[in-house]
């Protein structure tokens, strides 16, 4: 994991596919550490703010992979469909997603 | 310059559909497609700006040349995701696609602009865009990008899919346009063949199967993603990075300014002169009777008081637009957020509050990237008490006359500069304040979103910045120009009524003198007054009025004027005045700007009552203070 993070900080050519099959636990996207993938589970925003993430792509059974926080540490970039988008802890504190263990 | 405010330039006929024969093509496509790189190129300056009624998102209307067809409209709709009424740009597109926007041409056909770097995800809107069954032609841009990084994409197994036309262009080379001519002219034939075949759309309203659906066409297309933006990622890491990322925020932060304030300042000073000389010329024509002086004493000069301010408002919309071309614009919001959050405002809000430092027009303008209203409208509410450029001259001319050249911290820091810093620090305490108090009462959000997408770094044109530039310019000259004409006139007639009357006498001198007893406690006198009433137009306009009314010619014996002011008036009443101009509206373009952005009138008067009150009550503060404690 340590590994992925200090690649994509790099910039390393091969966009590395993690393996989703394994155990996976629910947790908070804004939990994730970075360099990681999440599968989106649910969402649990006020009404316009989650159409507009589902709009966005942001549906259950999404992949969403944290690429970097912030310089401040907040908010995170997150890449999703291969683009990226930032979100503030509040937000990705309400998208629940199922995080796999890597070996 | 035209009777009404809101008189286009390029008179666009509003047709109603008829069968068979296309009028009115809307763009539609998510952000980020390069939409509006494809309507600047297909319109150039043919197009209008203007805002939809009743919200504050801007309309684009433009003329489609060189199709072979005659009066093609195109409309530019805000960039969306879906066609849900998810915000206000959304509500706008799909009230324009069914022909419910009033004052919009209904379309009659579809360019649908979609991003092939990320076509998976950009497919999603074509699902409730094909389901308005208007003729539809999608356009993959970026194809040459997608296709020099790997990338693949079948797109006549993409038009089968999709049952509609489909082509690969680049809106920034201008390839692959003619395919827009080609299925427009097919279109508008009469009997062109219903192209309706029988697709597959998934269920409407819903992004999950939208999603899914977006997914399986991409797959059965064998769209091939380019190689993922390494590019952008290696940028990313050293312009996000934790200590280098800020580091370089600053300094490009600091270059902007640098810019503006050692070519902008130069500029607007030469092209105030170029605009007096130009006044000065024509002038004998005009005899020396009162048109002369209506002509070049009042309209001419007055709204050279603003023009004065146009090479720094373009230079500024030049920086903005290097800056959201390329992409920065969208990771100095990242950098800024957490410290704008403090406020109760977003990152985005931190480029324009950092325009306004040299003028807030062009700061009021680039709010549009601050999707959240509210936070939008608190940006836009506060952005004048940052302290711009037109403050300068009155804060310069009174510390000179008043403050003491001082040293206090070696011969670099002194009194004065103390002064002028407490007065650029004084503007900035304010806009805090006021945020905090609008983000706490009636621009309260139950939750502020903050969805920042991060485009790929891109090299910005010359082209679409020349562009920006001309249509920034355009708006800010119709929309401020009427109303600072009407204003200009309106001081004129009450200087010069009744007729032959020194200043002093005139109408607005008596209304200088009524106002005394008013700011008499802020150590104010009738001239002072004068100054603030004429200031309205524009807050450097105030030193030719004390010019003219101590029988002093600012430019050439400012000496003279200062020695004036130091007779006249008292240290209080001194800085009473520069305090009163550091939270005073006094600026009739951010008027007029703040009412186009905000679409109400409401806003403006708010606005220019709450800072007017502030500022009253300020100067009184500062006065009354220095008057019993220092003196």
């Amino acid at each position: 994991m340590v590994a992925i993070a200090l690649l994509s900080f790099f910039g390393a050519e091969t966009e590395l596919e993690p393996d989703l099959s394994g155990a996976w636990k629910l947790s908070l996207l804004s939990e994730l550490p970075i360099g990681t993938t999440g599968v989106v589970e649910s969402l649990d925003l006020p009404g316009e703010i989650q159409h507009h993430l589902m709009h966005m792509g942001f549906v259950p059974e999404a992949r969403i992979t944290v690429v970097r926080r912030a310089p401040a540490g907040d908010p995170t970039v997150y890449s999703i469909d291969g683009f990226e988008v930032a979100l503030r802890r509040d937000t990705a504190s309400a998208i629940r997603v199922r995080e796999y263990e890597t070996r | 310059m035209s009777s009404c405010c809101n008189t286009p330039t390029i008179d666009i006929p509003v047709e109603p559909r008829v069968a068979g024969r296309i009028r009115n093509v809307a763009l539609v496509g998510p952000p980020n497609s390069g939409k509006s790189t494809l309507f600047n190129r297909l319109t150039g300056l043919r197009q209008k700006v203007a805002n939809y009624p009743g919200v504050t998102v801007e309309q684009r209307v433009g003329r489609l040349n060189g199709i072979g067809l005659p009066d093609l409209t195109l409309i530019d709709l805000p960039g969306i995701y879906g066609l849900d009424t998810y915000s206000e740009d959304a509500r706008v597109a799909v009230e324009v696609l069914h022909g419910e926007m009033p004052g919009t041409p209904v379309p009659d056909a579809i360019l649908l602009v979609l991003d092939s770097l990320h076509l998976r995800r950009q497919l999603m809107l074509a699902a409730p865009v094909l389901a308005l069954g208007l003729p539809t032609l999608v356009l993959l841009n970026m194809s040459d990008l997608m296709e020099a990084r790997g990338g693949h994409i079948d797109t006549l197994a993409l038009a089968q899919e999709l049952g509609v036309p489909v082509a690969k262009i680049s809106a920034v080379r201008g390839t692959g346009l003619d395919s827009i001519g080609h299925f427009l002219n097919r279109k508008a034939e009469p009997d062109a063949p219903p192209s309706a075949t029988r697709i597959e759309l998934p269920v409407v309203g819903n992004p999950r199967s939208y999603r899914q659906w977006a997914h399986g066409v991409s797959n059965r297309t064998k769209y091939k993603a380019p190689v993922s933006n390494q590019a952008t990622r290696r940028i990313d890491a050293i312009l996000l990075h934790p200590v280098w990322g800020p580091l370089i925020f600053l300094a490009v932060v600091f270059t902007v300014f640098q810019v503006v304030f050692s070519i902008g300042q130069p500029l607007s000073d030469g092209f105030g002169d170029l605009l007096n000389k130009a006044g000065d010329a024509v002038a004998p024509l005009l005899g020396h009777g009162w048109l002369e002086s209506l002509a070049i004493d009042g309209v001419w000069r007055g709204v050279a008081s603003v023009l004065v301010f146009l090479p720094q408002i373009l230079l500024l919309f030049l920086f903005i637009g290097v800056l959201e071309d390329s992409g920065y614009l969208a990771r100095a919001a990242l950098i800024a957020d957490r410290v704008m959050r403090s406020i109760g405002l977003n990152g985005k809000a931190f480029i324009p509050l950092l325009s306004a430092y040299a003028c807030a027009v062009p700061a009021i303008m680039a709010t549009r990237t601050i999707e959240n209203k509210r936070d939008r409208f608190a940006t836009i509410l506060v952005a004048p008490f940052m302290t711009c450029s037109a403050r300068l001259p009155i804060y310069m001319l009174m510390i000179a006359a008043f403050i003491p050249n001082k040293p206090l911290l070696g011969d670099f820091f002194g009194l004065r500069a103390a002064v002028m810093l407490s007065l650029y620090f004084l503007g900035f305490v304010a806009a805090l304040a006021t945020a905090r108090l609008l983000k706490s009462s009636i621009l309260k959000a139950s939750s502020a979103p903050f969805i920042l997408e991060l485009p790929q770094y891109r090299l910005p044109t010359f082209r679409s910045l020349g562009l920006r530039v001309v249509d920034r310019g355009r708006v800010f000259l119709r929309q401020a120009g009427t109303v600072i004409l009407a204003v200009t006139l309106v001081l004129w007639i009450l200087s010069h009524v009744p007729f032959h009357a020194a200043l002093g006498e005139s109408v607005i001198g008596r209304l200088g003198h009524f106002i005394e007893p008013v700011i008499r406690p802020l150590g104010f006198n009738w001239k002072i007054g004068i100054g603030l009433l004429t200031s309205v137009m524009a807050r450097e306009v105030i030193v030719g009025t004390l010019g003219t009314l101590y029988g002093a010619d600012p430019a050439t014996q400012s000496l003279g004027l200062q020695a004036a002011l130091r007779h006249d008036l008292t240290l209080g009443g001194a800085m009473a005045l520069v305090v009163f101009f550091a939270f005073a509206l006094q600026c009739t373009s951010t008027l007029a700007i703040v009412r186009r952005e905000t679409n109400s009138w409401k806003w403006p008067a708010l606005q220019f009552c709450y800072m007017g009150v502030l500022a009253y009550l300020a100067a009184l503060a500062t006065n009354q203070i220095i008057l019993n404690f220092i003196h």
